[in-house]
């Protein structure tokens, strides 16, 4: 069976692999940035535990929101470029578009992090999660790139230019730097400490930390799970609004 | 037979050559109205147009055709008025209008990453053709607009003509009863402007409805069933094209000549021939500009031995239409409150 969803996914797919340079950009620097942290720098940082143990869930996230940019600039493509006008005065879902965008998005990312934690388990990574936790933490992953995923298609809608979409994602990218991804909020000088502990990307990671340790911790599971209904439900409904907008 | 139906009758049917004599509304609008801000784009149109016809929207641009097209097309809601298309509302029942119409736009809508075979089949997906159906549209179509070669390059890589064409195949998979054509050969070289003519026929010869817009006098003329002409929202005039040019100036040939007894001459001898109020020694003589009339006049001055140093021959455009409609010339928007007195 096809639904529209699925036909524009196999196009966006075709997009894919017609631009390879965007897959192993996202699979690969965020391999490059687990290489780095735990060679070179994190030799340095005492974080209690072994580090590419401590490093590898906060990777996981920050390979999430590395493959955004991507999206943004995509969808905005479509919305420019002319061809949507077509998919408007179609008798087709109105959202199939975007709920491709989303999916395809969904999979990329999948597919990075499934290199990212071959690569840390070859590096040493260890984790200590019953076959529950290992369920959750996917759960957590899916979650979080569908909520990211839909906060993007809003941002590359709302975007004048392909190329201001893919700036609208940068913050995106640098949020999950400025949170316990590397290294602990609390040894953050105060005002980015603040920071870190309030926004999202701390207690999502922190989530997925606990569940990868095999220690998750329920309340910050609850704040983790919140914020991502929240992302995902105004990324849903402002990219909605946006697109019945532009014409 | 349908001999005893007259006038109008419930819209909404096939438009297959049995719908005969009856006369359908494919199209049918009244009072549409829109306004973007303060702007009044639309201001109380009117539409009708039968089933298996070509009608063409004249105007230059800014006149609203766009905008009429969104409206008709359910991109747009009209702020007043109602519209039907294919017999269903544009308002209330999109998704029947939507079903029954195919589109093509100003600007080609392609996936410019996908081939053009690809873009086709991606239509036949849309619309939910059989595997076996989708590839024979999608061979047939190919091979009617003459992309078979190109069928596996990447739109991006198509010139402009080539664009518009594929455009307009993919408007026609899963075969639309109505087509809404907004300015299809605008940047169009000859050639390929001819291609597009010939194709637009064909369509209507398969009993197809057409709604063009155009800010071409000869292409809405060679077209068109009935022309309709915007300006600033109103529709100023319509009618048949042979109606509409009765009430335009005909074409007349120029002539400037080198002094005035030769203009004075030349102007005793051709009836009907007056002095242009632009330039002095210039002559306007009425004439269908056809080369036999032209080669007539010419000798007529050749017999009475009067130099002529320029000729050209003027036929009527989108510019004297709108002069002899609305009293003002299409490019002349800024001044129409002058005008309007």
């Amino acid at each position: 069976m096809s639904t529209d969803a699925t036909i524009m996914l196999r196009r966006n797919f075709k997009h894919t692999v017609r631009n390879p340079v965007t897959v192993f950009n996202a699979v690969l620097f965020p391999i490059v940035l687990l290489l780095m942290f735990v060679y070179v720098i994190g030799g340095a940082f005492d974080v209690g535990v072994k580090y590419v143990d401590y490093l590898t869930p906060g990777i996981i996230i920050l390979t999430i929101c590395y493959g955004l940019s991507g999206t943004a600039v995509a969808v905005n493509s479509d919305m420019t470029k002319g061809i949507i006008n077509r998919f408007k005065v179609m008798d087709i879902s109105r959202s199939a578009v975007l709920s491709a965008h989303v999916a395809e998005t969904m999979l990329r990312t999948l597919v990075a992090i499934a290199a990212i934690i071959g690569v840390a388990f070859a590096m040493g990574f260890r984790a200590h999660a019953s076959f529950l936790e290992w369920l959750g933490a996917i759960g957590l992953i899916v979650l979080v790139s569908f909520a990211t995923s839909w906060i993007t298609v809003a941002l590359g809608l709302a975007a004048k230019t392909p190329e201001s979409a893919g700036m609208a994602a940068v913050p995106l990218i640098l949020l999950p730097f400025l949170s316990s991804a590397i290294v602990p909020a609390d040894t953050m000088a105060a005002g980015v400490r603040q920071f870190a502990e309030y926004q999202p990307f701390t207690p999502i990671i922190e989530t997925l930390r606990g569940l990868l340790t095999g220690d998750p911790s329920a309340s910050k599971a609850i704040t983790a799970v919140a914020w991502c209904a929240g992302i995902a439900l105004v990324g849903y409904l402002w990219s909605l609004a946006t697109f019945t907008k532009r014409a | 037979m349908t001999a005893l139906v007259s006038g109008a009758c419930q819209a909404g049917g096939g438009p297959g050559p049995e719908s005969g004599r009856m006369r359908t509304s494919a199209i049918a609008a009244t009072g549409l109205q829109k306004a973007y801000q303060d702007k009044i784009v639309l201001d109380g149109i009117d539409l009708d147009v039968e089933t298996g016809t070509i009608f063409s929207l004249l105007g230059p641009n800014g006149a609203g055709k766009t905008t009429t097209i969104n409206v008709l097309t359910t991109l747009t809601r009209a702020d007043g008025g109602t519209a039907r298309v294919a017999g269903h509302d544009v308002v209330t029942e999109t998704k029947a209008v939507r079903a029954a119409i195919g589109v093509t736009g100003q600007f080609a809508a392609v996936d410019e990453l996908l081939t053009g075979q690809e873009n086709l089949q991606l239509m036949a997906d849309l619309k939910r053709l059989s595997s076996a159906e989708a590839k024979r549209v999608v061979t047939g179509l190919l091979e009617r607009f003459d992309l078979t070669e190109s069928a596996q390059k990447l739109a991006s890589t198509y010139s402009g003509g080539m664009r518009r064409k594929l455009d307009l195949a993919m408007t026609l998979v899963g075969r639309p009863e109505i087509i809404f054509l907004d300015e299809p050969t605008t940047g169009l070289d000859p050639r390929s402007r001819r291609t597009m003519w010939n194709i637009i026929r064909q369509l209507v010869a398969d009993g197809v409805t057409i709604f063009l817009t155009t800010q071409y006098l000869d292409e809405a003329d060679r077209l068109a069933d009935r022309i309709a002409v915007l300006d600033q929202g109103h529709l100023v005039a319509q009618g048949t094209p042979g109606e509409l040019k009765r009430q335009i100036p005909g074409s007349y040939v120029r002539l400037r000549f080198g002094g005035d007894l030769e203009l004075d001459t030349a102007r005793r001898l051709l009836t009907g021939s007056a002095r242009d109020d632009e330039g002095d020694l210039i002559l306007r003589v009425p004439s269908d500009g056809g080369a036999k009339s032209v080669r007539a006049l010419l000798n007529q001055l050749d017999d009475h031995s009067i130099d002529v140093e320029e000729f050209s021959v003027h036929t009527p455009d989108l510019d004297d239409v709108f002069l002899a409609l609305t009293g003002h010339a299409s490019t002349d928007l800024a001044n129409t409150e002058e005008n309007a007195r």
